[in-house]
Parts: structure tokens; C-alpha cells; sequence
């Protein structure tokens, strides 16, 4: 297996766990759609990070501007809320109807937070009517927030470290090994005894 | 029922795990029992003048005279339940505090607004935008703004929001000790997310959670703090860009419930302290008076 599909087979696992946060969210409020939005931290943006249910094929990568719609509330005031009767406003309809192609008559939606920051908004659409009423809806969201936050960082990880891996030695194993050595304490300082694990499991595979 | 321990006596509940319910569904769940001393001569109509009211709500309190500063991503004055702002700011890149257009994109703080206006409508109301674009306040814009409302004088401070950046808790903690010295009350959302978060910890301030009932009048003293009241927070009809309504839940709604009703108050007996104010509110929440024999409290 190369390199390439071990990341991308590894991907695949962080992105499961959102997707599978998103599916029990749709199914436990019977929804017609779950999906979860990543704040970019540069512009504002949303990002559609994991869909369930109506746009989950081709949703996933779409972009928001910032601050608009109630994923843009949730995000900016960090409360879970929800919105019903949404479809009654032409303009919401309208906007709703051209960015994703369907147009909810209620949204839910909870902040996903990490590390004392919002990365990202957990919403649901047309949830059906519940025994459990609006509130415990409510919480049980945040809940799930709660989930998704641990897949939305993890797969953020994963990212970062992507990202970094280029300017890390690359190619060339011999700069790499340079880099190590340049970092390892000297003169008694003991190094991380899993990092000293996993040099010397890398020594085992060369 | 025999209260072996008082409410707010009990082991708080751990952030995580567990569900963060702070709010209360009052339709079906009554509040449960707690020991009260009730003032008996501060009642709604004294607080207020809630008996007094005709249908036309002539005689009742209008929030004439309070000044309001709501601290939200902006808000739309001309917005037909909002009907006006006193002024309209914004905190700017380099944390000052500058006027602006009286707009609010995203809606959130026209929302609060709206609900002000709705319970208390004479009250003079200013925003202050801290939430300008999707990304989660900036903390820093948050207590730029705040402060700044605590020094214009404001008697009451809507926060639909709240942070959870603790490197912002030190400071904060001290702007609303200030306020509450300075006669400014802040009323502030509770936050159902198991994390951390504030002011609305703070004991210098009004804290709100939601019931499920659809009285905007019907509030709650909640027993078992830090949320300590619990408002109107249900299918709330608030206002949506465009000169629109939808409705909505959350806490951020069931705040300005409160804050409408401080105003309310304020307007009748301005000289109350926020200490003295917040002992009003919890004299007339709705599981405090007596009412058809059906207190939920042993008086």
C-alpha cells in the first residue's frame, strides 16, 4: 500500500465518524436532512463538511458567506436554536432554493465547539414533530455537537498534518533523520518515550 | 415532599458527561418545590402594573425612559418590530467603538431586539455590534463593546451570546463587577452547550434559560442556579431580515424576554439597584407569586 492510500484510506475513517454523527442525527429527529459545517477560520465561510439526506450528493465542499442564514446565528452567538416557518420568507426560500436546491420549512441548528472556539455548526432539517418537545430537541442536538466537534478536529488534524508533511524532510529520508537528530536532546536530556518508540519502529521498517 | 436538600445547595452538574439542560419544559414538568420568603407588597402590579393594564395595556409600564444596549451582530431599526434605534455602533477593527448604519445582515441581533420592543415598548434602544461576521465573537470585540455600554451608562445590556475563550474570563469578570456598581445591569443567555462559558455564570448578572410555554409574561425563578430564570424561549415570533417573521427557539430569545421586563420595571422604579431589581424579578416570577392556590413554592 502506497503512502498516498494509507492517508487517504486513513481520511476516509475521520470522515466516517462525521458522516456517521450526521446519520444518527437525521435518523433520531427523522429528518430530511443532517449535515455539518466547518467555520473557516480565514474568511468566515461555512463549509459543508458532511451531509445526510437531501444534498448528499452533492453538497459536501459547498461554501456559505459568512454570517448569513441561522448557521450563521449559531455560529456567531454560540447558542443552539431553531427556526420554523422559515419557508414562508420569499427570500430565504430564494436563497435556500439557489445555494443548496431545497428549501426547509424548519432548520435546527448547534454550535460545534473546540477548544474554547466554534469550528463549525451542526444543523437539521425539517425535523419530524417529537414526543420530546422543542427543548430536550435542543439539547439533544448540542449533544451531538458534542460529537461532531471530536470528528470535525480530528479530521482537521488530519489536515494539518497533511499540510505539513511536504516541509517535514519529504522525499528524502536523509533530512528527515538530520531534522530528528538536530531535536533530540543532548547530553542526558531524555527524549519522549514515544517518540523513542517510534524511532525505533522506523529503524525496524528501513 | 420533603426537600432534604435545598436546590441550590446540590452538587452542580458536571459539563460533560450529561445533558446540559438548563432550561425547563414547564408545560409539562411543574418547577419543583423550594423554601420562599415572599415581601408581600412587591407584586406584578407594584413591579410593573400588570393588573392595572386595560387591553390596551394603558396603566401597565412601558419601559419609557430605560436605555437598552444590545450587544448582538447589529440591528435593522427599520425592521417593523424593532419601529427605531437611539444609536447604532459598531466595534471596529482597532476595538473602538464607532457608529454605523443601523443594518444587522445577519439578523440575530434584530431578532433580540425585536423581542425588546415587543414587551417594553417605549424603551430606547441602542446596538452595539460585537458578532460581525459568522466567526464566533471575537472575545476582544465582545468585552470592547461591553465595556463602552458600561460607561455610556446603559441601565440594562442585552447579551443573546456568550464566550468561551478563558484567556477573556479575568476581564470580563471585572466589567461586569463595574457594571453592577454602575447601576448596569447585564442580562444574559445561558448557555445549553456542555461547555464552559460566560458571563452568564457570573453572579453580577441575570442569567436566562427558556420554558416551553407561550406567555411572554410567564418567567421562572430557577432554584437550582447559574441559569436563574427561565423565560419565554419556544417557537418565540421574532423578526427575520427583510421586514420579516419567523419563529424561534433558544435562549437567545428567551433573554430579551427578561430584559423587556427589567425595562419594564426600571421604568416604574428607577431607582432600583441591580441587586434590588433582580429580588423584583424573582418577587413576581411566575413560581414565586401565589397564583389560583398554585404556587410551586412552600411559602
Amino acid at each position: 500500500m502506497s503512502v498516498h492510500e494509507r492517508r487517504s484510506d486513513s481520511e476516509i475513517t475521520e470522515r466516517r465518524l462525521l458522516q456517521s454523527t450526521v446519520e444518527v442525527a437525521r435518523h433520531v429527529f427523522a429528518s430530511a436532512a443532517a449535515s455539518v459545517f466547518l467555520v473557516d477560520q480565514e474568511t468566515g465561510e461555512l463549509v459543508f463538511e458532511a451531509v445526510s439526506g437531501e444534498g448528499e450528493q452533492h453538497l459536501v465542499g459547498t461554501r456559505f458567506p459568512p454570517g448569513t442564514g441561522i448557521a450563521g446565528w449559531v455560529a456567531a452567538s454560540g447558542q443552539p436554536m431553531i427556526a420554523d416557518e422559515v419557508a414562508a420568507v420569499p427570500q430565504f426560500a430564494h436563497d435556500a432554493a439557489e445555494s443548496t436546491g431545497y428549501v426547509p420549512r424548519s432548520i435546527m441548528a448547534a454550535p460545534v465547539i473546540r477548544q474554547e472556539s466554534c469550528i463549525g455548526v451542526l444543523e437539521v432539517l425539517d425535523r419530524s414533530a417529537s414526543w420530546r418537545g422543542e427543548l430536550a430537541d435542543v439539547d439533544l442536538l448540542a449533544l451531538l455537537a458534542t460529537q461532531a466537534a471530536y470528528g470535525l478536529e480530528l479530521l482537521l488534524r488530519l489536515r494539518r498534518a497533511e499540510a505539513a508533511l511536504p516541509a517535514a524532510g519529504g522525499d528524502d529520508v536523509h533530512v528527515l533523520l538530520q531534522r530528528i537528530s538536530d531535536r533530540v536532546p543532548r547530553g542526558g536530556g531524555a527524549a519522549d518515550p514515544t517518540a523513542l518508540k517510534l524511532l525505533a519502529v522506523a529503524e525496524e521498517l528501513l | 415532599m420533603t426537600v432534604t436538600q435545598p436546590p441550590w445547595r446540590r452538587e452542580r452538574r458536571e459539563q460533560f458527561p450529561g445533558v446540559p439542560a438548563w432550561s425547563l419544559a414547564t408545560s409539562r414538568l411543574a418547577p419543583e418545590e423550594f423554601g420562599v420568603i415572599r415581601l408581600e407588597e412587591v407584586t406584578r402590579e407594584w413591579a410593573w402594573g400588570a393588573d392595572s393594564a386595560g387591553d390596551d395595556g394603558a396603566g401597565r409600564a412601558d419601559g419609557a425612559g430605560v436605555r437598552v444596549c444590545v450587544l448582538d451582530t447589529g440591528v435593522d431599526a427599520r425592521h417593523p418590530r424593532v419601529r427605531g434605534l437611539e444609536r447604532s455602533l459598531v466595534v471596529a477593527e482597532d476595538l473602538t467603538v464607532v457608529d454605523c448604519d443601523p443594518a444587522d445582515p445577519a439578523g440575530h441581533g434584530t431578532a433580540c431586539a425585536g423581542v425588546i420592543r415587543s414587551i417594553a415598548p417605549a424603551v430606547s434602544l441602542t446596538s452595539v455590534r460585537v458578532l460581525t461576521d459568522g466567526r464566533s465573537g471575537s472575545g476582544a470585540a465582545l468585552l470592547a463593546g461591553l465595556r463602552w455600554a458600561v460607561d455610556e451608562g446603559f441601565d440594562l445590556v442585552n447579551l443573546s451570546l456568550s464566550t468561551t475563550r478563558s484567556e477573556f474570563l479575568p476581564a470580563l469578570h471585572d466589567l461586569t463587577d463595574r457594571a453592577y456598581f454602575r447601576r448596569c445591569l447585564l442580562v444574559a443567555s445561558a448557555h445549553n452547550m456542555p461547555v464552559l462559558s460566560f458571563p452568564w455564570t457570573f453572579s453580577s448578572v441575570i442569567s436566562v434559560a427558556s420554558h416551553d410555554e407561550p406567555d411572554p409574561m410567564t418567567y421562572y425563578y430557577n432554584p437550582a442556579p447559574p441559569a436563574e430564570f427561565l423565560a419565554r424561549g419556544v417557537r418565540v415570533p421574532v423578526a427575520w431580515p427583510g421586514g420579516r417573521e419567523i419563529r424561534s427557539t433558544g435562549n437567545s430569545f428567551a433573554t430579551p424576554h427578561i430584559t423587556g421586563i427589567c425595562a419594564l420595571i426600571l421604568s416604574r422604579h428607577p431607582w432600583l439597584t441591580p441587586f434590588q431589581l433582580k429580588s423584583v424579578l424573582y418577587l413576581t416570577a411566575s413560581n414565586v407569586v401565589v397564583s389560583e392556590g398554585d404556587a410551586h413554592v412552600r411559602a
